[in-house]
């Protein structure tokens, strides 16, 4: 294993490797994607225990975007995504390697502020996980844990989190005292969504969050995903491809090598990964001819 | 492929087999948790029985006699004031162990060896344990037979298990709500402090309620430690822990309930040597009892302040 080629901050280098992807993608509400790459991989692997579970992956996220991780299971997907956040961190016998930074800094040194990485770069689970508390506390626990005590700052923060999480209309009358476990599945899920937004990061990643939903709750995470893209970088994790083709600007085809290490197989607009992808594996799998 | 449809109402070989099994597997396990609750049934019925004329108010809070049936009271302060010196010794420091083994320790060899010795220290047989603490906690700290030596020895004998517990408590909320904190920026501590503990509450409310009932019902572990004396009258005004006859303090010989019980069987002196053990015991049963209850309502009360539910 080789130690991570320490990284200079600097501004846009790691474009190198899919500029041509970057400048001619649209984004599906028709906005020219930015050339500002938020966060951005190279070479990066990951082995559990000296297995190799993600092979050399090179990707970029440009900022106020929404890149789609598909693929078959296996294929490392959410391996990468968790190395976003460093999660992986919290595997025994995990290791990373390659480079990865946030906006051009490197995080993957050792000592680098992972907590305050993780405030920076939120994250969304498969399964919704509210914290057993109230609603209230739920979206107030990161701002909390940060140190924030004002009241007036506190709820301002849990309102409009809230609001721009589209729960704020169902909860509204009695978010402060009932528990986030007593909410739907869906609504659920928004409120994790809210808890993120709450703690004001840059980047918001998401394991699959919509699998564990009805059609009609999937739908309104999309949509909250299309309106948080103004604001934020979003990568997403899915094994639904029309959600992939829905909400995402970018799409990542990953898939498992012969020794079963995930690797990235193409990376493009997503438009262009649909319907006319460069690789032969990508088409295959799209069009459901895979295994 | 397709066999011809069979009447619903006629039960092929194979499902009137797996139906019979299913009836005899229903009937088994109802027995046998019948059994254990009507040996359970008939030990409270015979005390209750039994103490009845015999456990009065004089009877709990008189002081001993030896012309008139019971004072028992010096003997129930002294089954609560050793239970009272081992939990606060006990709860702290086995809570703490249990966070640490389940949040810090990691899965190594050296921290598994140590579970498995948790485990079997607290199934070492209590006069073991006694007698150990009569080398440790009654000569070797040169204390004699007094509540704190008992306490110590109550510990020694509580404390692992109650940290196994505590930690399976801890071990048992899902990785998903860690995940979930730590994800938001949330430290380690954290994390276990606001998401962690407030979840494995009522695990480790449990745990307490185990071990205590252990500590309260205990006597092989007190005889050599606690001793088998007690001044029979206290006067509660007395709070000079150093004076050994005040109630308060932990040195001083202290004969418990639980010990008491055991010595009147085994000695049988005085009067009433039938009507003070049961009496005593029934006394002992209720006390448990009412503290098993009062510790579960406490542990949902934190439990939904915790949480929220």
């Amino acid at each position: 294993m080789t130690a991570a080629p320490t990284m200079a901050p600097a501004t846009a280098p790691i474009t190198v490797h899919i500029d041509t992807a970057m400048t001619t993608a649209a984004g599906s509400d028709g906005e020219g994607l930015s050339t500002v790459m938020k966060m951005a991989a190279e070479k990066l692997s990951v082995t559990y225990g000296g297995r190799v579970a993600v092979r050399e992956v090179t990707i970029a996220v440009p900022e106020r975007s929404i890149m789609a991780l598909i693929g078959p299971s296996g294929s490392g997907k959410s391996t990468v995504l968790r190395c976003f956040n460093r999660m992986n961190d919290l595997i025994p016998g995990a290791a990373v390697t390659g480079t990865l930074t946030l906006d051009g800094e490197d995080i993957m040194p050792i000592d680098i502020d992972v907590v305050e990485l993780r405030r920076r770069v939120g994250m969304v689970f498969q399964r919704p996980n509210p914290f057993p508390m109230t609603i209230y506390e739920n979206v107030a626990y990161g701002p909390r844990r940060r140190g924030v005590k004002d009241r007036t700052t506190l709820d301002e923060l849990v309102t409009t989190s809230l609001q721009r999480a589209a729960l704020w209309d169902e909860v509204k009358d009695d978010f402060r005292k009932k528990s986030g476990l007593a909410l739907s599945g869906g609504q659920q899920q928004r409120l994790c969504i809210a808890r993120v937004l709450a703690t004001q990061p840059e980047v918001i990643l998401m394991d699959e969050p919509a699998s564990a939903l009805d059609p009609i709750s999937t739908l309104r995470i999309e949509e909250l995903m299309r309106e948080l893209r103004k604001t934020y970088a979003i990568i997403i994790v899915t094994h639904n491809m029309q959600q992939a083709a829905r909400v995402s600007d970018l799409t990542a085809f990953f898939t498992m090598a012969e020794d079963r290490a995930g690797y990235l197989v193409e990376l493009g607009p997503t438009n262009q990964v649909f319907t006319n992808p460069t690789e032969r594996l990508t088409e295959d799998y799209i069009s459901g001819r895979f295994g | 492929m397709t066999s011809p449809a069979r009447p619903l109402g006629r039960l092929s070989t194979t499902s009137r087999r797996s139906q019979r099994a299913d009836r005899v597997a229903t009937v088994v396990l109802w027995a046998t948790a019948a059994f254990a609750l009507a040996l359970l049934g008939g030990i409270i019925l015979y005390l209750v029985v039994a103490s009845i004329g015999v456990v009065s108010p004089a009877f709990l809070f008189g002081d001993p006699s030896d012309t008139e049936l019971g004072g028992i009271f010096p003997l129930f302060w002294n089954s609560l004031y050793i239970l009272g010196l081992t939990m606060l010794i006990s709860i702290p420091v086995g809570i703490l162990a249990g966070i640490y083994m389940s949040e810090y320790a990691g899965d190594n060899r050296l921290t598994n060896s140590i579970r498995f010795a948790e485990e079997a220290i607290s199934s070492v047989p209590s006069i073991v344990v006694g007698l150990f603490g009569l080398i440790a906690f009654v000569n070797l700290t040169g204390w004699g037979y007094t509540a704190l030596s008992g306490a110590m020895a109550l510990t020694l004998f509580n404390l692992p298990l109650l940290a196994r517990l505590t930690e399976q408590a801890l071990r048992a909320v899902p990785p998903d709500e860690r995940a979930g904190s730590l994800a938001l920026g949330a430290t380690k501590w954290q994390t276990v402090r606001h998401v962690v503990l407030p979840l494995a509450i009522p695990g480790i409310i449990t745990g307490i309620i185990l071990t205590a009932g252990r500590v309260f019902g205990e006597a092989a572990v007190l005889l050599f430690t606690a001793g088998q004396s007690t001044p029979t009258h206290y006067d509660f005004m007395n709070v000079d822990i150093s004076d050994p006859s005040s109630p308060w303090s932990p040195f001083r010989p202290a004969t418990t309930l639980a010990v008491f019980i055991w010595k009147n069987n085994a000695e049988g002196l005085g009067n009433f040597v039938t009507e003070v053990a049961n009496g005593s015991s029934a006394v002992l049963l209720g006390t448990v009892l009412a503290f098993n209850l009062s510790a579960r309502a406490f542990g949902r009360y934190l439990s939904r302040r915790l949480t929220a539910t």
